[in-house]
């Protein structure tokens, strides 16, 4: 069951973020990209991280991709990539090198420094500390995600704020027309 | 239980997605929005590497990310409006000069 | 599984007949304000089967699609607009044990799968191909995105007080006295709530995104017939569901004496639909950056604040800090 909500989720990721990469309309872009995110979603669901995955919906689905709508609404592009190209060569060398990228990333993920099942993971025996995680306190829970980034994590929780309120500002700044 | 490996093999297919999308394209929106699928590949290779171990952290450094996103995209944005409003056109290739 | 499957269709069910009288009930009480009848012709006594007449009706009228509408878009936006509606639903407990899943975070839930509502109202914008339609989403995004976050902040109040994010433990937590009770805090926390939730909902005063007297009637501008249906349920369907969770948040929910619970939860949440109702046909509506004005520096501050006391009295409370 698991298993075919999994690749039905994966297929229709894939689809979407190839449908965001070949659309010539930014708008169907768009939609395709809220449509890969909410597949993402579902994934992190799966994996037992509920809180993201209803972070990723409110962040991801609700703000960002609302944010990318309205640039392109204020902007109505359409005629951007309809002229002849002239680095279309240059272009069209991208595809085999991303090809070449996903072999090498599979070959990675495959060999048996990150892939292969935790056992054969350098340095981590079942039981090591990173595995001893209380069962009351379930991974994915939205208490540990909680106790962490106002625990271990709260330095950085707290200079992202200040991130945000940089972006802010320079936003503001960006936008600002010019006084004549 | 699907093991993580298929989903690591599913976000590295998507983060090349994303990759050819940013080379390929010429609208600097498509690419910045295929930027984001890089990171949300990024995101879930993460999540699927902290739930093989048990532990929460992975999940707090997504959250992260999205938060720094989300900065990003605001700011990346607000530089694509403002170029459009001095180019009065939207392409990658004539930006080409690194200054206004 | 077998039980889940019958209890959503039946829920679902449920809910399209209720929100169609739901819309008897607003115009019945609109009427009520201006010192007219309302609907009375169809069914005796006093037209109660007005909703379903207006259902067949939209349902058999022509579909008109616009030529150079960007089809795909255009055809889909309705059920998008429409799924999270009824969506949202899905950890609201009607009463204990009713309902259909009471998830841990079910606040958090209800509050992501309707913000997705934005993108159905997007799309519905830009697939007509038509400038209205198109101004009132870019004013939907707008004002959406400002007033989500003070939505979100107002929810956060009860969630504080409660000490979960499952809707039936904030429930339970309000059994000695109703949040909305609570001094100071709950009936600043309510109103900010009702506020934001006028302005999310885009009824007057806020309902510059569909503003008959300048953009006709809106990003629906375009739709006809059964798309048209779909959009006008979708919209009644969030609302009720943003009164339910209001009733859940402030009211107490299901709880209450004499009454069986699924009662008194169905008109708590009545009540503030009717409060939003009165708000709409009391006001006028304000302009775009009186909304955006009102929004970032009156209500986020406030809310922001209010939700910093909140915690400090929570605390205060637990012994956390003497």
């Amino acid at each position: 069951m698991e298993l075919v909500t999994f690749f039905g989720v994966a297929i229709l990721a894939v689809a979407s973020a190839l449908g965001l990469v070949l659309r010539r309309n930014p708008i169907h872009g768009a939609l395709f990209l809220v449509v890969n995110l909410g597949c993402v979603a579902v994934l992190y669901l799966l994996l037992g991280a509920e809180f993201l995955a209803l972070a990723q919906i409110i962040i991801y689905a609700g703000a960002i991709m609302v944010l990318f709508v309205f640039a392109i609404m204020v902007l109505i592009p359409g005629k951007e990539e309809t002229g002849p190209d002239p680095l279309r060569p240059q272009r069209l060398l991208a595809v085999p090198l991303g090809a070449v990228l996903l072999l090498e990333a599979v070959l990675v993920l495959r060999s048996h420094v990150v892939g292969g099942g935790s056992s054969r993971f350098p340095g981590h025996q079942p039981g090591s500390p990173l595995a001893a995680v209380p069962p009351a306190v379930r991974p994915g829970g939205i208490e540990s995600v909680g106790r962490l980034l106002l625990g271990d994590y709260l330095f950085a929780f707290e200079v992202t704020s200040v991130l945000l309120l940089a972006a802010l500002v320079g936003v503001l700044t960006l936008a600002k027309r010019k006084a004549e | 239980m699907v093991p993580e490996t298929y989903y690591t093999m599913l976000s590295a297919i998507l983060f090349s997605i994303g990759v050819v999308g940013v080379l390929v394209r010429r609208n600097p929106l498509v690419i910045f929005m295929s930027i984001e699928l890089m990171l949300n590949a990024a995101n879930l290779a993460l999540v699927a590497f902290g739930a093989r171990f048990g532990a929460a952290d992975a999940q707090v450094l997504v959250f992260f990310v999205m938060t720094v996103a989300a900065a990003e995209v605001a700011v990346g944005l607000a530089i694509i409006v403002a170029i459009f409003r001095l180019r009065r056109r939207l392409s990658v290739d004539d930006l080409s000069l690194m200054r206004w | 599984m077998m039980r889940d499957v019958v209890v959503a269709f039946v829920l679902l069910n449920v809910l399209v007949l209720v929100v169609t009288y739901v819309t008897y009930v607003e115009r019945k009480f609109a009427a009520r304000m201006q010192s007219r009848i309302g609907p009375y012709r169809v069914g005796r006594p006093h037209g109660w089967l007005q909703p379903i007449a207006d259902a067949i009706k939209l349902l058999i009228k022509e579909d008109i699609i616009p030529a150079m509408a960007d089809r795909p878009v255009y055809n889909l936006a309705p059920i998008v607009f429409l799924i999270p509606s009824f969506l949202i639903f899905a950890t609201v407990p009607f009463a204990p044990g009713l309902g259909l899943a009471d998830l841990n975070i079910g606040i958090l839930f209800f509050l992501a799968v309707s913000s997705l509502e934005i993108v159905g109202l997007f799309m519905g914008g830009w697939g007509s191909n038509n400038k209205y339609a198109l101004l009132s989403s870019m004013r939907a995004v707008n004002q959406i995105i400002s007033y989500e976050i003070p939505f979100v902040l107002a929810a956060l109040i009860p969630v504080l007080l409660a000490g979960s994010l499952r809707l039936s433990a904030i429930v339970q937590a309000q059994s000695g006295l109703w949040f909305v009770a609570y001094p100071v805090i709950g009936q600043l926390a309510f109103a900010a709530f009702i506020v934001a939730t006028i302005a999310s909902e885009n009824r007057v005063p806020f309902d510059i995104l569909e503003a008959e007297s300048e953009l006709v009637a809106g990003f629906r501008v375009e739709y006809s017939g059964m798309k048209f249906a779909l959009i006008q349920l979708a919209e009644y369907t969030h609302m009720f569901g943003v009164s339910c969770l209001g009733a859940l948040l402030f009211l107490g929910g299901w709880l209450g004496p004499g009454l069986p619970g699924p009662v008194w939860f169905l008109l708590k949440a009545l009540f503030i639909f009717l409060l939003v109702t009165w708000v709409r046909w009391s006001f006028v509506r304000i302009r775009v950056d009186q909304i955006l004005r009102f929004s970032w520096k009156v209500l986020l501050p406030a809310t922001l604040i209010l939700v910093m006391a909140t915690g400090l009295w929570v605390a205060l409370r637990s012994g956390h800090v003497s």
